[in-house]
């Protein structure tokens, strides 16, 4: 099956709040943070993070993920563990 | 084993250095800048690498290789782990790749070799659409499809050859285990780069990004598979592209052999996709075993910097491979879901089975390779 009708072209205005890549702002200087569900804060744009004596903590990557579950082994940087502890963002769905 | 293979060029320059100084591929340094060059011609292990071989050196006709494959494919009874047939896939996907040396670049796209691929390849896709479970449809949203994918990646039975490593591999298996993760890791990301071009949008701009931190976002030292060539140096390992094709056995070229089979077919881009989504979100646990590992087996920070950084990088892709590469893709072309989700759970299924491989052979304290390597600190 491919898509129909042939050539067809969709666009959209990317929310300045959508929680997508390629929405970055124009303004190098904005940030943009994705909370991603049952996840980590993604964060993009120009930015530094410090620990709290305004020292600089190191950053390799344009785009990082901060943790939210407090059981990084990386702090303030995520490590993927909130998938073992089975950390949630929502609150769990009513038991029927 | 390893003296008797003619190692291919490997070029390593200083990224600070103005010109890049030939050496051997003996040591890779933090920052170092690996230049790869075609691999040698592996020894064939069966009629169908046999009559590809003899094709690719330009002692045959390139029309004899399809008879070779069809036979070849209706004679196994495990395609996944047949030698011959895995070797030779994998050395026809090299021409699309790195190339192999001596072989002429026109037979890329000559139409006998890529007709006798097909067969094999139909016959690998086939397998796997058979023998995959995939779990139930999400909705095509972004949301439902990521947590679909992250819930099948959480069922994966994975990290026990990781939680081996960390625990009790020794020297030798640890070495073993680079040397299985040599096939791809000295091209990471290159399989999955083949989706860009077929994508739009969302989906396209998630996969760049994350490759893009693949590739070191343009610093040549840090490109991931640079970074695993430190590693596998400090392991007295070739980090030369290919050294070690000789002696890995079929399932771990069948690991690789899925990836470029969803890469190089537009067809196939939704599964590709869904493998990369499913491989990412199985990497960052993993790899911090790897690297206890390793640390543990008394290797240093740059040794170690391969699986350190993929714990950091792999917890921000699988965040944007879930919900924007894989989810973006789907709920622009819906119609696309139930390869993302075959895509993910071929990843698991084959990945898993590789990994069961080394692990059973390092539970009974044999080989998990075709032969043992020469032990650290020999003559390589």
């Amino acid at each position: 099956m491919s898509d129909a009708p042939a050539g067809r072209q969709e666009s959209h205005p990317a929310r300045p709040d959508a929680d997508r890549p390629g929405t970055r702002p124009a303004d190098d200087d904005e940030v943009s943070v994705v909370a991603y569900p049952n996840g980590p804060f993604v964060v993009r744009g120009n930015f530094r993070i410090t620990g709290p004596d305004g020292e600089t903590i190191p950053q390799d990557r344009r785009t990082v993920a901060l943790c939210r579950c407090g059981k990084s082994t990386l702090k303030p940087f995520c490590d993927g563990t909130h998938k073992i502890i089975g950390f949630r963002t929502e609150p769990e769905p009513p038991v029927r | 084993m390893t003296d008797t293979l003619t190692a291919p060029e490997t070029l390593i320059a200083d990224e600070a250095a103005s010109a890049p100084a030939r050496a051997t591929a003996a040591t890779v340094a933090r920052g170092d800048v690996v230049d790869q060059y075609p691999m040698a011609l592996p020894a064939a292990r069966g009629p169908v690498s046999e009559a590809l071989f003899a094709a690719l050196r330009g002692e045959t006709g390139t029309d004899a290789v399809l008879a070779a494959a069809v036979a070849g494919v209706a004679a196994t009874d495990d395609l996944l782990r047949d030698e011959d047939l895995q070797l030779a896939l994998f050395c026809a996907y090299e021409l699309h790749h790195g190339g192999i040396a001596g072989v002429d670049e026109r037979l890329e796209w000559d139409p006998e070799l890529i007709r006798a691929r097909t067969v094999v390849e139909d016959a690998l896709e086939d397998l796997l659409r058979r023998t995959v479970t995939l779990p139930e449809a999400p909705e095509p949203t972004a949301e439902a499809v990521s947590a679909a994918l992250f819930a099948l990646a959480a069922e994966d039975s994975g990290p026990s050859l990781a939680r081996f490593l960390s625990r009790k591999a020794s020297l030798e298996q640890a070495r073993e285990f680079l040397v299985h993760r040599t096939i791809y890791t000295l091209g990471e990301a290159d399989p999955h780069s083949w989706a860009i071009p077929r994508l739009t949008g969302r989906a396209k701009a998630a996969l760049v990004e994350i490759q893009s931190d693949e590739y070191g976002e343009g610093r040549p030292g840090r490109m991931h598979s640079a970074i695993f060539a430190v590693t596998v140096s400090a392991a007295g390992l070739s980090p030369a592209y290919g050294a070690y094709l000789d002696v890995v056995p079929a399932i771990t070229l069948a690991s690789v052999n899925t990836m470029t089979l969803f890469g190089l077919h537009r067809r196939l881009r939704g599964a590709t996709v869904g493998h990369l989504a499913a491989f990412e979100m199985t990497s960052s646990i993993p790899n911090r075993m790897y690297g206890d590992g390793f640390r543990r087996l008394g290797f240093d920070a740059d040794a170690t910097w391969y699986f350190d950084e993929h714990v950091e990088a792999d917890a921000v892709h699988e965040q944007i491979a879930g919900r924007d590469l894989a989810g973006g893709l789907v709920e622009a072309h819906p119609h696309l879901l139930e390869d993302v989700l075959f895509g993910a759970a071929a990843c698991l299924a084959v990945d898993g089975w590789a990994g069961q491989h080394v692990l059973e052979a390092f539970t009974e304290g044999r080989t998990s390779l075709r032969e043992p390597l020469a032990p650290a600190g020999t003559a390589a």
